[in-house]
């Protein structure tokens, strides 16, 4: 592989819900400034996968994780990690586009006021800064004192981006960002991953192979909790080395 | 005859299989059906009818003496002594309201603080022991309330009277029968309304909001309380409103530690409520003091019509803003 | 190209002193929630049997010379205000709680009958005690009486029935009803047969909140129902039915009095309470009981 640096390694993930073992010895890294996409059929593991790299499966009782996490050389599950930290460093978009019940601004602004920054002007710039690069800004700017619930479905979930990219993150995870969203929508967002990458890693679950094949620069596949296959996107699409892979890449399954 | 109409759902093809649809409803079972009907929408209207009854039966007997007394002297009046047949019960509106606003100040922190350590942080062995408790709080009559209020509460407040006025000769000692117990009481009294509404509201914020707040690294407690009660906050004011309306009806809790005296508000000094007013004096009264009576009656019901006024508006905006949110 | 600068170090715990605060302050109120309810029970419980005997529990109180302290007679009141009052309101609220889901068509009715249900809710017990003290004695020339007190706590149990049984109505599946419909069944049978029975836990929760809320009311009670508390001796069956035009006080009024009086009565307001705690008691677990029948039914 080129010269490229690992932002996120993983060794040897194992990862359980009570008796469930959902995720088996997953060997991965995530490069730095590029997209990686995680693709397979649902429950395969690939959403679990990206939870628990900014450790939001702590949320879940009975949820039991073992294996290295390396940010940055780091690890994610030491002792002593503060996940408000780590998930400052994680950020998070979701499936279901979420924004809080508040304006526009106020959800954009709610992470550097809760990460204690509270001069008007800095966020002013930071709330507009952001809604810019998730290219929202100009759909919005009129009325950003509005609810953000007034918003459509895409452009709530590009102000979710916005909300994720205000805290400047460094890697942002992206859990099938678009699986709720039109196909205007769907493309809007797919255009931002491309212009997001030179400043944030992503890492992204999709249902969507075009997506990942348009999209990503890396691609993995799961299936029923293991990792399969992990390569650069066109090698998997093109060139599956995996019977599986290409099985599921061609539609024979999933 | 418009209900079978209605379960024909198909429309009828043929006009005669129509009619053979509605011949079916005559005789006994038809008559039993249009009976039921009618029975079931005069129990609904029932309650209709009640609420009328009670307005109009509260008007009559209480308005009678606003007017002999006259409405300012009645509502401004700040003297209230029976047998003078002076009828002023601006003490009683103004302890009212005192009483609960203090009441308000002491049981929304409270019940809210309880409220978020059910929603959101006890672990559920705690949650069977805290739960049990409110459901309990709830259920234990107003009187026993007074009675424990008289018992332990109105001692406590008279070491604190005693404290605060040892050099003051001026002040008449109420022995701890005053607003600051009844106070109290009314506080506790309002408590598990507070709690059940408020944890319901925030049991119902969706978790989406609280995954977005902590995948953008905040803490939990800042989650709680800048995401999760921010929009749980339509929830949480029906349940402070209904606390308000709890505590300026309540009786029977406060009759035993107020002091009953009708003296304007202050902590500690002995004073009447419009609800204790009624209770105390309504055994022995006749004529113009019994009517005067019915007129605080009716205060106290104008008070808690507006306060229905404000719940119901709370509840429709809230709705309307989930109806909006779902969209 | 690490940076671990000690910002971004994972490691680094940040102390939110507003955090502590605010976590502390939660753990705070629901301790004191739960030991002020302890300490509640707990000295109800050892005030309330200084007082208690077997002949408090099976002799009246005498309200002259006060030389009796018992509550026979007040048990007995309250018995029979919480038979009228479920024997008239109960038929009443299902009914009118059927109306609105069967019935009504979403309109302006069913609006104003849920609007007067949430104010009848929300009326104060003395209210509703100075009302039936005139429209009783106006309508039907009851003096204080047991069927009076009992009249006008029906109406305010009224809600309660009408809301759970709302509730429970809205639960049955909309394939019963379809199911029943879709065999010709009339609306009344498919009621009858199919909505009333799977809903009859629902109904059953309805009573038992509104006898909570009997037992333990006393401002509506004290203007109607008045404050007697003598036994009426059953000579004849029509003892039994005439008793209802009596005054009769409840356990809750007793208490009011014995803790009114004060001094060494103040004991026997304790025994009522305990008297009255444990019917709460019980009427919660038995609440408790038809709600976990009606979760495992549902599973």
């Amino acid at each position: 592989m080129e010269n490229e640096n690992v932002k996120i390694s993983t060794k040897n993930v194992n990862l359980y819900y009570g008796e469930n073992h959902a995720l088996k010895d997953i060997n991965l890294d995530i490069k730095t400034n590029r997209i990686t996409a995680f693709i397979g059929p649902s429950g395969c593991g690939k959403s679990t996968y990206l939870k628990s790299l900014n450790r939001m499966n702590d949320l879940v009782p009975g949820c039991r994780i073992t294996g290295s996490f390396l940010l940055d050389g780091e690890d994610i599950y030491a002792d002593g990690v503060d996940t408000n930290v780590l998930r400052r460093r994680i950020g998070m978009v979701f499936q279901k586009p979420n924004p809080f019940p508040m304006s526009i601004y106020d959800n954009v602004a709610y992470g550097p006021r809760v990460h204690g920054i509270k001069s008007k002007a800095k966020l002013d710039r930071i709330v507009e800064e952001s809604l810019i690069g998730a290219a929202v800004f100009d759909e919005v700017k009129d009325r950003l004192h509005k609810s953000a619930l007034s918003l459509s479905g895409g452009q709530q979930q590009r102000v979710c981006i916005a909300r994720a990219i205000a805290v400047q993150p460094e890697v942002i995870l992206m859990d099938e960002p678009t699986s709720a969203l039109d196909p205007v929508s769907t493309l809007k967002i797919e255009e931002l991953m491309n212009t997001i990458k030179d400043k944030y890693t992503v890492a992204i679950v999709t249902h969507n192979m075009q997506q990942a094949a348009r999209i990503s620069d890396y691609t993995a596949f799961f299936l029923v909790g293991e990792m399969v296959e992990y390569g650069k996107t066109d090698d998997i699409f093109s060139r599956p080395k995996d019977k599986r892979t290409e099985d599921y890449i061609t539609g024979r399954f999933g | 005859m418009e209900k079978a109409s209605e379960y024909a759902a198909t429309p009828a093809v043929k006009p005669k299989a129509a009619s053979s649809i509605r011949s079916r409803r005559s005789g006994l079972t038809g008559i039993a059906e249009r009976a039921m009907k009618y029975l079931f929408t005069l129990c609904g209207v029932t309650a209709v009818a009640c609420v009328l009854m009670i307005t109009i039966y509260m008007i009559i007997s209480g308005a009678p003496a606003i007017g002999k007394i006259g409405i300012l002297d009645f509502l401004f009046g700040d003297t209230w002594y029976a047998k003078n047949e002076q009828f002023g019960i601006l003490p009683m509106i103004l302890t009212s309201i005192f009483g609960t606003l203090g009441a308000i100040l002491i049981g929304v922190p409270v019940g809210l603080f309880t409220a978020i350590f059910l929603a959101e942080l006890a672990p559920k062995a705690l949650k069977n022991i805290v739960k049990p408790a409110v459901e309990l709080l709830a259920g234990i009559p107003s009187v026993i309330y007074g009675l424990l209020g008289a018992m332990l509460i109105k001692p406590l407040m008279y070491d604190l009277e005693e404290m605060i006025f040892a050099n003051d000769p001026t002040h008449k000692f109420t022995g701890g029968a005053n607003l600051a117990s009844a106070i109290i009481v009314l506080a506790i009294m309002i408590l598990p309304t507070i709690i059940n509404i408020s944890e319901n509201a925030i049991s119902a914020v969706p978790n989406e909001y609280r995954e977005a707040s902590y995948g953008l690294g905040s803490t939990k407690i800042q989650t709680i309380f800048k995401v999760v009660i921010p929009a749980a906050k339509s929830g949480i004011a029906s349940g402070v409103v209904l606390g308000v309306g709890r505590a300026i009806g309540e009786a029977m809790a406060i009759i035993l530690v107020a002091g009953n005296s009708a003296n304007m508000p202050s902590l500690f000094s002995s004073v009447k409520f419009l609800t204790t007013g009624v209770v105390a004096e309504f055994a022995y009264s006749s004529g113009l003091h019994r009517e005067a009576l019915f007129g605080i009656g009716l205060v106290l019901f104008v008070f808690i019509m507006i306060i229905n006024l404000v719940l119901n508006g709370i509840l429709k905006s809230g709705k309307k803003k989930e109806a909006k949110a779902k969209k | 190209m690490t940076k671990n600068d000690t910002q971004n170090s994972l490691c680094k715990k940040h102390i939110r002193i507003s955090d502590i605060i605010l976590k502390a302050l939660i753990f705070l109120c629901s301790a004191v929630v739960v030991a002020m309810t302890l300490g509640m029970i707990i000295y109800i419980a050892v005030k309330g049997m200084e007082g208690m005997s077997w002949t408090f529990l099976s002799t009246p109180a005498f309200s002259y010379p006060y030389e009796n302290y018992g509550v026979l007679g007040n048990i007995i009141n309250t018995l029979y205000l919480v038979v009228i009052t479920l024997l008239v309101a109960t038929p009443i609220g299902v009914g009118a709680a059927i109306y609105l889901t069967e019935y009504a068509k979403q309109g302006r009715l069913t609006k104003i009958i849920e609007f007067t249900t949430e104010t009848l809710s929300g009326i104060p017990s003395i209210i509703y005690g100075l009302f039936g003290s005139v429209f009783f004695y106006n309508i039907f020339k009851l003096n204080y009486s047991i069927l009076a007190g009992a009249l006008t706590l029906s109406i305010m149990v009224l809600p309660t029935i009408i809301r759970t049984t709302q509730e429970a109505i809205k639960t049955v599946p909309l394939g019963y009803r379809e199911g029943a419909i879709g065999l010709g069944a009339p609306k009344w049978h498919m009621i009858r047969t199919v909505v009333l029975p799977s809903c009859i836990d629902g109904i059953l929760t309805s009573v038992i909140l509104s006898i909570g809320r009997i037992v333990g009311e006393s401002a509506a009670l004290i203007f109607t129902a008045g404050i007697a508390s003598e036994l009426t001796s059953f000579d004849s069956i029509a003892d039994v039915f005439t008793k209802v035009l009596n005054q009769g006080g409840s356990l809750t009024v007793q208490l009011y009095q014995y803790a009114q009086r004060g001094g060494s009565e103040m004991k026997y307001a304790f025994s009522t309470a305990l008297v009255l705690l444990v019917t709460v008691l019980i009427i919660n677990i038995c609440a408790k009981l038809v709600a976990y029948r009606v979760r495992k039914k549902r599973s």
